[in-house]
């Protein structure tokens, strides 16, 4: 059943980044419409998908490689959706539509069998070390599009040079807007998912930090995070270099997911 | 007798230079010169129309040549020559008016076509007009012809949404850099007529304020009440930056007047919120270095020529399509007015009363072509009696010359009392 789930709604996924990117370089209203009903669509079958596995496993569907990474597109879809129902952002649409089809991909290609849960594991602070962790990293990751559209755009700006995105991209303050809401959001929600996991630590293992590989780098994560922050917030930085920041503490968070896993040990490992 | 006809004089951006214009602007509001215009026995009605960029005044007469001239010499006859009158001032009767007025309205013939204030400096003259009483019967139905063409122009063609000239493409890139330009502040360096333009673009996207900075104090001061805006010397530039967010400079400075190292401390100053430079003086005035800072934007005159030449092509088809708008309502405000004769109203009322006590005498007696040809003769004198009794009162009141009501407003009341211009309108006969 969430097999079937799954597929369609990369299915769907796949249909609304096509009809976005029509919308994108045709820059035809209705286009826009149908990408954004096709993308609510998937997003609720992705939805229906992690509830489905949820039954199945019998518990949070975040543990396998396959379902970190499904959650992780479907919180970034969330966070657009939130980010949509209050702000409208000229294209945003796309890019976070690609991002979602990338990570859905991803997931698509790793090993779906579903991991049995180590009984040290088992606690309640899974669900909530997890969500909350991968709720932030969908804020950030939008930080990070809104950093890169931010560069494309003050880019043709700076240079003079008019081509495919001054007039599709919104402009540089909105997209500025977009990475300090992101940022006040997706960095607290960050801080909260570490305590959490830290507490999850103590009671699984017997101490709040370990040292281990994901752990360090979730916090080379927080701190350049905390950097953006501070810089934002009390120096006054803005723009481009927030924006450069949000794009490479986002490669961190990356590389958190990712390259500890399989580069490095430790014993936050999915494939166990 | 033939109706009153409509004359509009004028000058604007296009026929006179600044310095005549400025000379001929109604400096002291308009309730003075409209009383003196209400005045004169010659003008039926009037109404007057005075910006940055022109003075307009229409009105309507019977004889349009006497009417010129008083009128001339009442508004411009002590400031410029009688010459130069005929130089600079466009004169349109009738039907050349309604277009003229009509282009102006949806602001084809502004300095910058398509931009919106226009239509409001409009609105607030015909309200001192209304106010004064000048505007009668005919100027009513033409002005709020006029906003309403105004309104199709902008709803039905993009003309106003888009870069049509430089200033608003630097209008255009200023919203890609704020996003929303209300409460944004605008300084101007300079008081050069194309920074006027920019600002009277950046005023008509809502910016909250517009600061003047000159090397005349004076002519700093004049700009800015264009704007409701102030006016500080130009040693108070750097303290300026601090508090404003858009700076176009347009002095005939010959040297650069600001650095790059002039503005870097001011970002930290101002916790790196944007700047957006535009430089349309020639030779430049600011350092083109400035662009090189963090969230700081520089425009010179050539760079906002490249962004106007991308949507040239686009803002010709749309201004072509507003040009058939007015056409259309100039023909169909052409037909409202020729109703304004007495002999269609004649004619029209003449048939209105005619087919009802036809249709009258019809449905008691049966249709006409069914009767005998006697019958239908007797029947038919019966109907043209009835008619012309019936019609009487209203002709009379219409043809006789009456010392008291003109003419147009004979017409309109009587267009009033039977009901004429309501409906489809197209009950006219030939």
């Amino acid at each position: 059943m969430s097999y079937l789930l799954f597929q369609g709604s990369v299915v769907v996924y796949v249909l609304s980044v096509a009809a976005y990117l029509v919308f994108f370089l045709t820059q035809k209203t209705p286009m826009r419409r149908t990408g954004r009903a096709i993308f609510l669509v998937a997003f609720l079958l992705h939805a229906a998908n992690i509830v489905a596995r949820a039954v199945e496993t019998g518990h949070t569907p975040i543990t396998s490689h396959h379902e970190t990474v499904s959650f992780f597109a479907w919180s970034l879809g969330c966070c657009y959706l939130s980010f949509r129902w209050r702000y409208t952002m000229k294209n945003l649409g796309v890019f976070v539509s690609v991002l979602v089809l990338a990570l859905m991909l991803v997931a698509a290609f790793s090993s779906r069998v579903p991991v049995p849960l180590p009984p040290a594991l088992q606690s309640w602070w899974l669900p909530v070390h997890a969500s909350i962790t991968l709720f932030a990293d969908g804020f950030l990751a939008l930080a990070c599009i809104g950093g890169i559209m931010y560069l494309l755009q003050e880019r043709e700006i700076k240079k003079k040079r008019f081509g495919l995105f001054y007039s599709r991209l919104p402009s540089l303050d909105a997209l500025d807007k977009l990475n300090q809401h992101c940022l006040s959001v997706g960095f607290p929600l960050f801080t909260l998912g570490l305590i959490t996991g830290s507490f999850w630590a103590k009671q699984a293992w017997g101490a709040y930090w370990h040292w281990d590989p994901k752990e360090t780098w979730s916090l080379i994560t927080w701190f350049l995070y905390a950097a953006a922050v501070h810089q934002r917030f009390t120096v006054g930085w803005r723009g481009r270099r927030v924006a450069i920041l949000s794009i490479v503490a986002f490669l961190s968070v990356l590389f958190t997911l990712w390259g500890v896993s399989f580069l490095l040990q430790g014993v936050h490992t999915y494939v166990s | 007798m033939s109706r009153d006809a409509i004359v509009l004089l004028g000058v604007n951006h296009k026929t006179t230079p600044l310095a005549v214009r400025e000379k001929l602007a109604l400096s002291s509001g308009y309730e003075e010169p409209l009383r003196a215009l209400r005045e004169l026995e010659e003008l039926r009605e009037c109404f007057l129309l005075s910006t940055c960029n022109r003075v307009e005044v229409l009105f309507t007469c019977t004889q349009v040549e006497r009417a010129k001239d008083r009128v001339l010499t009442l508004l411009f006859g002590q400031t410029i020559t009688a010459e130069e009158l005929d130089r600079h001032v466009y004169r349109y009767v009738n039907s050349d008016a309604v277009e003229h007025l009509f282009l102006v309205a949806a602001s084809l013939d502004s300095m910058i076509v398509g931009e919106a204030q226009i239509l409001g400096q409009l609105k607030e003259a015909y309200r001192h007009a209304t106010k004064a009483g000048c505007s009668g019967f005919i100027l009513n139905k033409l002005l709020h012809k006029s906003f309403s063409v105004a309104k199709r122009v902008r709803t039905e063609t993009r003309i106003g949404a888009h870069a049509v000239s430089i200033s608003y493409a630097a209008v255009e890139l200023a919203r890609k850099i704020f996003g929303d330009l209300t409460g944004k502040k605008v300084l101007l360096v300079g008081a050069g007529e194309m920074a006027e333009l920019a600002a009277e673009h950046l005023v008509g996207q809502g910016v909250a304020e517009v600061v003047v900075a000159n090397r005349t104090l004076q002519r700093a001061v004049n700009l800015a009440r264009c704007y409701n805006g102030r006016a500080v010397s130009l040693e108070e530039l750097l303290d300026q930056l601090q508090q404003v967010d858009i700076i176009i400079s347009s002095t005939g400075a010959p040297d650069l007047i600001l650095h790059k190292e002039d503005v870097r401390p001011v970002m930290r100053e101002r916790r790196n919120r944007p700047l957006f430079f535009i430089d349309i003086a020639v030779p430049r005035d600011l350092d083109p270095g400035i662009n090189e800072l963090d969230n700081v934007y520089l425009y010179d005159i050539d760079d906002l020529h490249n962004v106007v030449e991308l949507n040239k092509s686009e803002r010709d088809k749309e201004a072509i399509k507003a040009q058939r708008i007015i056409a259309e309502e100039k023909l169909k405000f052409g037909k409202w007015l020729a109703n304004m004769e007495s002999t269609p109203t004649i004619v029209q009322l003449r048939s209105w009363a005619e087919d009802h006590v036809r249709a009258e005498v019809e449905k008691t007696m049966g249709r006409f072509e069914d009767m005998d040809e006697q019958t239908r003769q007797g029947l038919e004198k019966m109907v043209a009696a009835i008619t012309g009794k019936l019609v009487y009162p209203p002709l009379h009141y219409l043809k006789s010359d009456n010392h008291c009501i003109s003419l147009p407003d004979r017409i309109k009341t009587v267009r009033e009392l039977f009901l004429m211009d309501n409906g489809n309108g197209d009950r006219e006969q030939p």
